[in-house]
């Protein structure tokens, strides 16, 4: 009896502490995984910032199929974490079932759109940040063909090409820009090997800069032309270092910053639509050590007066998915 | 459409083709020997992480090669005993082998290197070179032999090479040796075999672990030739596209190399374009990237010609008593 009666009290204190630790944060990783050198490893890098700086603990999940999204989200939820982090637009019709169950609880979703009272859409301008290294991509080439090597073809990717191809055309009018899809489906996101293919085939076609939106693609992307001996954009992350010298930027998406702030933020996190655009900080283009050598004085004054006039509304870059076309872009 | 991408585009087309084709051989060995094999992927998956990871530590391709084919052996073997020795379900135990690839890659590669899953970038010796075939820039200038020989044949990683030959090694050990004579008899029909006195599990096994090497070079060609490292899932459906490459060619190997080739023809050319415009009629790159699948459903509904799979394929062999 009395180890019963221990049992239980064991089990009401492991409850307990359950409990307490329940207002920690979460972050659901999409699909590319937790560590894709790219869009989720950047609010991976966000969430441990938080931790390291404020001691807190957070748990995080990957996902490992498109079935898997409703039960992470509901047992993280039910585990009650808050706030729950999501990245990534293929969480949008899942999470628009799933936070009006747990009112209490708020959402955030980074690249998705969900109208719901407990939910914050977090919305990156990638048109702005790749109209900037479609920019610096049209003044480095000197074939006048730049390539663009998308993910998976869906708008928010359609976005970011038709934005580089609209800063590469103000860079150089007469420049003519390849843009090709690696797939359509998830593992369009992790296939270096197509990705190097598509990165070849556009080098055939005189491409001698290319950028690459392609999570875990990338990478590929990256070896081919840094084993070509052309120059390679990154995305997301910071990606400069990982041919230095043959990396000429990388558009930063600050997700990072995005999931700090939601973590930060806490149960207290102001529901709605945020807009990280170029003027709040959202997106920007990489500029360190590995790549200082290919930027010109020139090259930099252009681009800067460009994000100038887009962060005070002079210049408005055209977003894709506002009527989705692109009016120097067909892909 | 010019001369010049007519051969960007075949060159592209070999160094896509070879993972298929060992896969596809892999496949077609295994399953004339009465043993269906799903595993495919899975094997290329760890073979691809292997042969990076120990390239990587080493610095040498060759070693990397080796345990490769050692990993994707292993599998084999895990598969034989399962579907053979204790005579479960060849689907299923295939089916297993693809998740097992899939999370273990992942796990191990996160213990050993901490990269996320990842093997580190391989860099020179690493890697396989490209191989240039003698007199490839003497020819370079030739009409039409210079184009097809200097830039479609010359310029590959050793793997292709050796990829091409496995065609006609593979139709030789099958249809011109004692050993294929048997093989194809266990699939056909396993108690003939054992009436005449031959192992049926001794062959099926050997049929299972000449699959496992095949699929350790497709890997290893994936992740130390083509790319510069292991990444999560990076054989991306490969494995599959082979067994429809393998239906498709009805279970023979020449014709498993055409099969290949057109399979890779099909993502070159979605690969170059991103919309084809044949003038009449624009066709979508996903067209071209659904075409393999549609072919083998044409085939597999006999629109095409049948195709008949080795009789016992699937069935392990219980001895009557």
């Amino acid at each position: 009896m009395t180890l019963h009666a221990r049992l239980l009290g064991a089990a009401a204190v492991t409850a307990l502490g359950a409990g307490v630790a329940a207002a920690d944060p979460a972050l659901v990783y999409d699909l590319g995984g937790k560590f894709d050198k790219s869009f989720n490893e950047a609010a991976f890098m966000g969430a441990e910032r938080w931790a390291a700086e404020t001691g807190g603990s957070y748990r995080d999940i990957e996902m490992q199929s498109e079935a898997q999204r409703e039960q992470a989200l509901r047992r993280l939820a039910e585990a009650g974490q808050n706030p729950i982090v999501t990245t990534g637009f293929a969480f949008s019709s899942v999470l628009n079932e799933v936070a009006p169950d747990y009112p209490d609880t708020k959402f955030a979703i980074i690249d998705g759109f969900v109208e719901q009272p407990n939910v914050l859409s977090i919305l990156f301008a990638e048109h702005e940040g790749s109209y900037l290294v479609g920019m610096l991509a049209g003044m480095a080439s000197e074939s006048g063909t730049v390539g663009f090597v998308g993910g998976m073809d869906i708008p928010l990717i359609r976005r970011f090409g038709c934005g580089y191809a609209q800063g590469v055309l103000a860079a150089n009018s007469d420049a003519t820009v390849v843009a090709n899809m690696t797939g359509t489906t998830p593992t369009a996101w992790n296939d270096p090997v197509r990705g190097g293919e598509i990165t070849q085939a556009q080098i055939s076609q005189g491409a001698d800069v290319v950028y690459a939106a392609a999570g875990g693609t990338g990478v590929g992307v990256l070896q081919t032309a840094a084993d070509a001996g052309i120059l390679s954009i990154g995305v997301d992350s910071n990606q400069n270092y990982m041919h230095p010298g043959q990396v000429l930027t990388s558009m930063l998406k600050r997700v990072d910053n995005a999931v700090f702030d939601a973590f930060e933020a806490g149960a207290d996190l102001e529901t709605g639509v945020m807009v990280m655009d170029l003027a709040a900080g959202g997106v920007d283009w990489a500029l360190d050590e590995y790549n200082e050598d290919l930027i010109t004085d020139e090259m930099r004054e252009a681009v800067d007066a460009a994000a100038e006039a887009i962060r005070s509304g002079e210049l408005v870059v055209h977003n894709y998915t506002d009527d989705d076309s692109c009016p120097v872009l067909s892909f | 459409m010019d001369l010049i991408a007519i051969v960007q585009i075949l060159d592209s087309t070999l160094r896509l083709a070879t993972p298929l084709l060992f896969a596809a051989l892999a496949g077609l060995i295994s399953e004339r020997a009465g043993v269906f094999d799903i595993g495919l992927e899975g094997k290329m998956l760890a073979a691809a992480f292997f042969s990076a990871a120990f390239a990587f530590t080493t610095g040498n391709v060759w070693l990397g090669l080796c345990a490769g084919i050692i990993a994707s052996m292993f599998l084999s073997l895990i598969h034989g005993v399962a579907s053979i020795t204790f005579r479960g379900n060849q689907l299923i135990s295939g089916v297993a082998i693809n998740f097992l690839a899939a999370g273990l890659t992942v796990v191990i590669a996160q213990n050993w290197f901490r990269q996320g899953g990842r093997t580190p970038t391989l860099t020179g010796d690493a890697r396989f070179p490209r191989l240039n075939l003698p007199f490839a820039d003497a020819l370079r200038d030739v009409p039409v032999l210079g184009p097809v020989y200097s830039v479609i044949l010359s310029g590959h990683s050793i793997l292709v090479y050796v990829g091409l030959l496995c065609v006609p090694l593979t139709w030789y050990v099958l249809f011109r040796t004692r050993f294929g004579l048997r093989l194809r008899a266990v699939g056909e029909n396993p108690a003939a075999v054992d009436t005449a006195g031959i192992s049926v599990i001794g062959l099926r096994y050997g049929a299972v672990m000449i699959a496992g090497v095949l699929c350790g070079l497709a890997g290893a060609y994936l992740a130390t030739g083509l790319a510069a490292g292991f990444v999560k899932d990076m054989t991306a459906g490969r494995g599959f596209i082979a067994l429809a490459a393998m239906i498709f060619a009805k279970w023979r190997p020449w014709h498993a190399l055409g099969a290949v080739l057109l399979f890779g023809l099909l993502e070159a050319i979605a690969n170059r374009y991103q919309n084809i415009d044949l003038g009449f009629i624009v066709l979508p790159a996903q067209f071209m990237q659904a075409l393999p699948y549609v072919l083998t459903v044409v085939i597999l509904a006999g629109f095409v010609g049948r195709a008949i799979p080795p009789r016992a394929g699937g069935e392990p062999y219980v001895k009557e008593r």
